[in-house]
């Protein structure tokens, strides 16, 4: 069952997401050279639904079965249909937002799938909040990372999604879109240390994209 | 062999296999010195003059289809550049609904439809699609910037493709002028143009330096343009003109009436896109054509010419009513 899951999101990526990606929203990607050829957790800032999808899409077909997004499971799996969508073609990790337990933990939960050598996408905005607004990052991945030091972090900055599906629409309209990848990077240190410095380092992409599109010199 | 596109095709690729020699020549003469724009710059100019050949060879559907996804590129990145709100989502989505529509009555031969779609439906109905949001603040700017990028990227780009209907074959007019075939002034109006941007910018460095080439035309909004680079670029482009006239049929003096068009409108379209990127900000639009910032910047000056030259031919030769 799961090699035939993993032929369909195949399957789904080549002739449904990447058509759509690279033809109807089109995507910029900057730092490509960063991303990682070993497990890792990628921090981005989250504001569209397509965020998860269009940061699975940057790795080669073959490596997406190992990558999965964390996400709500009160949101994901509420329906039939969204949790085939987002377990089977999205091979989403859900987690508990509320009625935490010792089994039903989600730090347990994204640590156990780290060691089982699953590459994480975590969005510690916690949501999609206001389109294109970035709110503080919650402490869950601080916790993460400091229980796994050796697994590099890879900051993300994505301007546009939030344009083109934000919260609340059901119907994409193609804008361009950037993605910056930064370059992976190890944090050691107290717990709310590490949520900062992850919070700087995407902040950081946020200010060099912002330097790359708006100057006003030359031209 | 004496199809004019096919002799026009032969012109066009046998310049760029000499401007590829003359950038690898370059590269390995002055290792030390940077080409890599240019060469990027020479290799799209291959994909584009590919593309833009085969569709016209092909089919005419295929050429509307190709103008059709540059007008959806050029307005998406229009509309990712300027300072939309949330609350036009759906007006937007309804902006793009336009671009097959406006292809569809070219491809259908409805002329009227045509030419009053965009700047008299869509140009009423958009204001009641942001009405519906019930968000008054700032719907003047909303209304006034997607009805903008419509007109420019879709209804005048479309004109470009119009001219394929307008002429369906050689013909010799009322008035007893014999004209090329609407793909053949196709051809006439995108080689001219794109010249035209490519001798606005070569006249522009090789005069940089010169006392004559320090003259701008337009300081603040594009201080790299200069009067000896506009000069070289009109003569350059009504040179062309005449020389091609083996393309067009037109006469010696319909010929330079062309040529002038073309490079006053194209440059004329050249600084209004500049214009607007200073407005929002921005160096390049975008990144999608390597070496040539973004497709604003190569249908800028298109926008303006096409329906230009589209009048131009419906006006002197076939004078229509409309």
């Amino acid at each position: 069952m799961r090699h035939i899951n993993n032929q369909l999101r195949i399957l789904f990526f080549i002739f449904f997401i990447k058509p759509l990606l690279l033809v109807l929203v089109g995507l910029n990607v900057f730092g490509r050279q960063h991303l990682p050829s070993k497990p890792f957790i990628l921090v981005a800032n989250h504001n569209s639904h397509l965020d998860a999808l269009a940061l699975m899409n940057l790795f080669p077909l073959h490596r997406i079965a190992k990558i999965r997004p964390v996400a709500a499971q009160d949101y994901f799996t509420t329906s039939p249909i969204l949790n085939w969508f987002s377990t089977v073609l999205m091979n989403i990790l859900p987690i508990p937002r509320k009625g935490i337990t010792k089994t039903n933990n989600p730090l347990t939960k994204m640590s156990d799938a780290l060691d089982q050598g699953y590459s994480l996408i975590v969005f510690p905005e916690g949501s999609r909040g206001e389109p294109e607004v970035m709110e503080s990052f919650r402490s869950g991945v601080g916790h993460l990372i400091q229980k796994h030091p050796n697994i590099p972090v890879v900051p993300v900055y994505m301007r546009g999604m939030g344009r083109s599906l934000p919260r609340g629409e059901l119907i994409l309209i193609p804008f361009f879109c950037d993605i910056v990848i930064g370059k992976p990077q190890h944090f050691t240190g107290e717990r709310p240390g590490i949520v900062q410095s992850v919070e700087a380092a995407v902040k950081k992409l946020e200010e060099e994209h912002s330097q790359m599109f708006w100057e006003h010199d030359n031209i | 062999m004496n199809n004019p596109v096919i002799q026009m095709g032969i012109l066009v690729f046998g310049l760029l296999a000499v401007a590829t020699l003359v950038v690898e020549l370059l590269k390995w003469r002055k290792p030390e010195a940077d080409f890599e724009e240019l060469a990027l710059r020479t290799r799209s100019w291959w994909w584009m003059a590919g593309f833009f050949f085969l569709s016209l060879m092909v089919h005419s559907v295929l050429s509307l289809m190709l103008f059709g996804f540059l007008s959806f590129l050029a307005l998406k990145e229009y509309f990712s550049l300027v300072p939309l709100r949330f609350e036009d989502h759906r007006a937007l989505l309804w902006a793009y609904i336009a671009i097959p529509l406006q292809y569809w009555w070219i491809h259908t031969d409805w002329k009227a439809m045509v030419v009053i779609f965009i700047p008299v439906y869509m140009f009423l109905f958009i204001p009641l699609r942001l009405l519906l949001k019930g968000q008054p603040k700032g719907m003047i700017t909303s209304m006034a910037q997607i009805q903008w990028g419509l007109m420019l990227f879709v209804y005048c780009i479309s004109h470009v493709a119009f001219l394929l209907i307008l002429v369906p074959t050689d013909l010799t007019t009322s008035m007893g002028e014999h004209i090329g075939s609407g793909k053949a002034l196709v051809l006439y109006l995108v080689v001219l143009t794109e010249v035209n941007d490519v001798a606005q910018y070569f006249w522009g460095k090789l005069l940089g330096g010169k006392p004559i080439g320090n003259v701008k035309v337009a300081p603040i909004i594009s201080p790299k343009k200069t009067l000896a680079g506009l000069a070289g670029g009109v003569l350059t482009t009504t040179t062309l003109a005449v020389g091609l006239q083996f393309l067009s049929g037109f006469s010696l003096l319909y010929s330079i009436a062309a040529g002038l068009l073309i490079s006053v409108a194209g440059f004329i379209g050249d600084l209004v896109i500049s214009a607007v990127k200073r407005d929002v900000g921005v160096k390049d639009s975008g990144t999608l054509i390597p070496g040539h910032g973004g497709m604003l910047d190569r249908v800028d000056s298109l926008a303006y010419t096409a329906p230009l030259f589209f009048h131009f031919v419906n006006y002197f030769f076939f004078q229509s009513p409309w």
